[in-house]
């Protein structure tokens, strides 16, 4: 038997004002993958993964997780929706007022009944996983750019979540950072086994790590297959988008 | 005589067009401030409401005490000198020309207890307090961390509204009586001090003239207005628009807002009350 899609997002229909972001988007994210939502800048991509975690209501159409579509429901039911999440924010959106062991410790406080001392150990094995050790007791302003995203996928992961949602995880960071976080989302992912979503501009080398690419444009899917078929695909479109070609379908705007 | 020509049908279309337009954006203001009130009363409604569920985040409860109460002792002791001392000023030579000075006590009393405390010390805290509360929840919502609690499957206005409230409710009565305390003592200095009431009619005449019931009706303005403070600017910082600009709009709105339903509403609660 086929395996069920862990989300399915069924004919999704957006619209800010006057602008229309997404004109009947589908598509299936099956449990264990890495899924690269790639597209120009403003096709909607990280609206598309606030869509998944109902920060945003569509519309018009349908995002089932496990079967159950999101938005509809109470509340209650969406957050138990979303205790199956975990989101790393394009800029961190880390707590500043908070320590960076304060911030990863936060979920746990609140979300299990964990000691403090339990706590102290998830927290530094989870800071282990991600590379950084001994920034405890620093604020996340006395941080590097590369250094929060750690401190931010730490907080992510630190519930052990199944589905992982990336907001472009690695813009902003030097080429260096960027393989270094790409291979930590591919290590973390094969250790913690979770689904991965990644919003990425990382073109090509998003495509090292993802299963399956999805290329968002005009507010439809203009294609989605495995990385490799994806990066042999005969729309031009995907292929000016692959080369970064001016010339094109794809108009600079 | 000449007769008026009737008008033609492309004149009446404009005409009839330009007043459907009228009405078309009445329409929308209209609808846009019910929407703003809707907006309003429903997260008045969900901030109130989860006051009453627990868990209450007590640790930033007492934080929040200490930013709105403990950190605006100085700025409400000096203001709160400063206008009884004019109170003492002002009030003498009023009630010199009636020959009535023997009253200044009562008068600087019950115009800080009912009036000057609770709406001064209010003003106060909205610029003090209110415009930073306004900016720390507007830049945690353009930073995300608002969202961020949100995918934690947390309630956002539980860790960041609620608390500020419960803290206006307990700082603001206590920031009110102190104001009203320093203030009498202002006045004391200026009309007994300075210009010689005797020490024993200011006081006397105030335990005789100011009723249990002003002191009940002065607290009553200040936890009121204790809420309103925290529950606008946290509204507008919560609900603030883009980028800094965005968060700064937000604050000034806030400290605007709040100034102003502090009077309006400080003439409500006075027809209520007295």
């Amino acid at each position: 038997m086929a395996e069920m899609p862990l989300i399915q997002v069924r004919g999704l229909y957006k619209r800010f004002g006057r602008q229309e972001v997404f004109k009947g988007v589908s598509l299936d994210i099956m449990p264990g993958e890495i899924l690269a939502v790639v597209g120009r800048s403003g096709t909607g991509k990280s609206v598309f993964l606030k869509h998944l975690i109902g920060l945003i209501q569509p519309d018009r159409g349908q995002i089932l997780v496990a079967g159950q579509d999101i938005h509809r429901g109470s509340s209650r039911h969406l957050a138990q929706v979303r205790e199956r999440f975990g989101m790393l924010f394009q800029g961190g959106a880390l707590f500043d007022s908070l320590t960076v062991e304060d911030n990863i410790a936060f979920p746990l406080q609140e979300k299990t009944r964990m000691s403090a001392h339990e706590i102290h150990v998830a927290v530094a094995e989870i800071l282990k996983d991600v590379g950084l050790e001994g920034v405890e007791d620093k604020l996340p302003d006395q941080l590097s750019g590369g250094m929060r995203k750690r401190v931010a996928l730490a907080r992510a992961l630190v519930l052990h979540p199944e589905i992982v949602l990336f907001d472009e995880p690695t813009t902003g960071l030097d080429p260096i950072l960027v393989q270094s976080i790409q291979r930590l989302i591919a290590d973390t992912q094969a250790h913690f086994h979770y689904t991965a979503v990644i919003v990425s501009h990382d073109i090509p080398k998003i495509f090292e790590i993802a299963t399956r690419v999805a290329m968002l444009h005009e507010g439809v899917i203009l294609e989605m297959d495995t990385a490799a078929r994806f990066q042999c695909s005969s729309n031009p479109a995907v292929q000016q988008f692959i080369a970064g070609r001016l010339e094109g379908p794809l108009t600079p705007t | 005589m000449a007769r008026r020509r009737p008008p033609l049908q492309a004149e009446r279309d404009t005409t009839i067009d330009s007043v459907c337009f009228l009405l078309a954006q009445l329409g929308a203001v209209v609808l846009s401030l019910l929407a703003s009130l809707g907006r309003i009363g429903l997260f008045l409604g969900q901030s109130v409401g989860l006051i009453f569920v627990p868990p209450l985040k007590i640790r930033r409860v007492m934080r929040q005490v200490q930013f709105i109460g403990a950190r605006s002792l100085l700025v409400i002791a000096l203001t709160g000198l400063f206008a009884g001392m004019v109170l003492g000023l002002q009030g003498y030579y009023t009630l010199t020309r009636f020959g009535s000075e023997a009253y200044l006590g009562p008068a600087v009393a019950l115009s800080l207890i009912t009036e000057l405390g609770p709406v001064l010390s209010a003003l106060m805290v909205t610029g003090r307090a209110g415009s930073a509360i306004a900016a720390e929840i507007g830049i945690m919502r353009i930073t995300e961390q608002i969202d961020a609690l949100e995918v934690m499957a947390l309630n956002p206005v539980r860790y960041l509204v609620v608390p500020n409230i419960v803290a206006g409710i307990l700082a603001l009565p206590l920031l009110g009586a102190l104001f009203s305390t320093i203030g009498i003592y202002g006045g004391y200095l200026v009309g007994v001090q300075l210009l010689g009431v005797n020490s024993g009619t200011y006081f006397g005449n105030m335990k005789d003239f100011v009723d249990l019931t002003d002191v009940r009706n002065g607290l009553y303005k200040s936890l009121v207005f204790g809420v309103l403070i925290t529950f606008l600017c946290c509204f507008k910082g919560y609900h603030t628009g883009y980028g800094a600009e965005g968060v700064s709009k937000a604050t000034t709105e806030a400290v605007v807002w709040s100034s102003v339903a502090i009077l309006v509403l400080d003439y409500f609660l006075n027809s209520v009350l007295l």
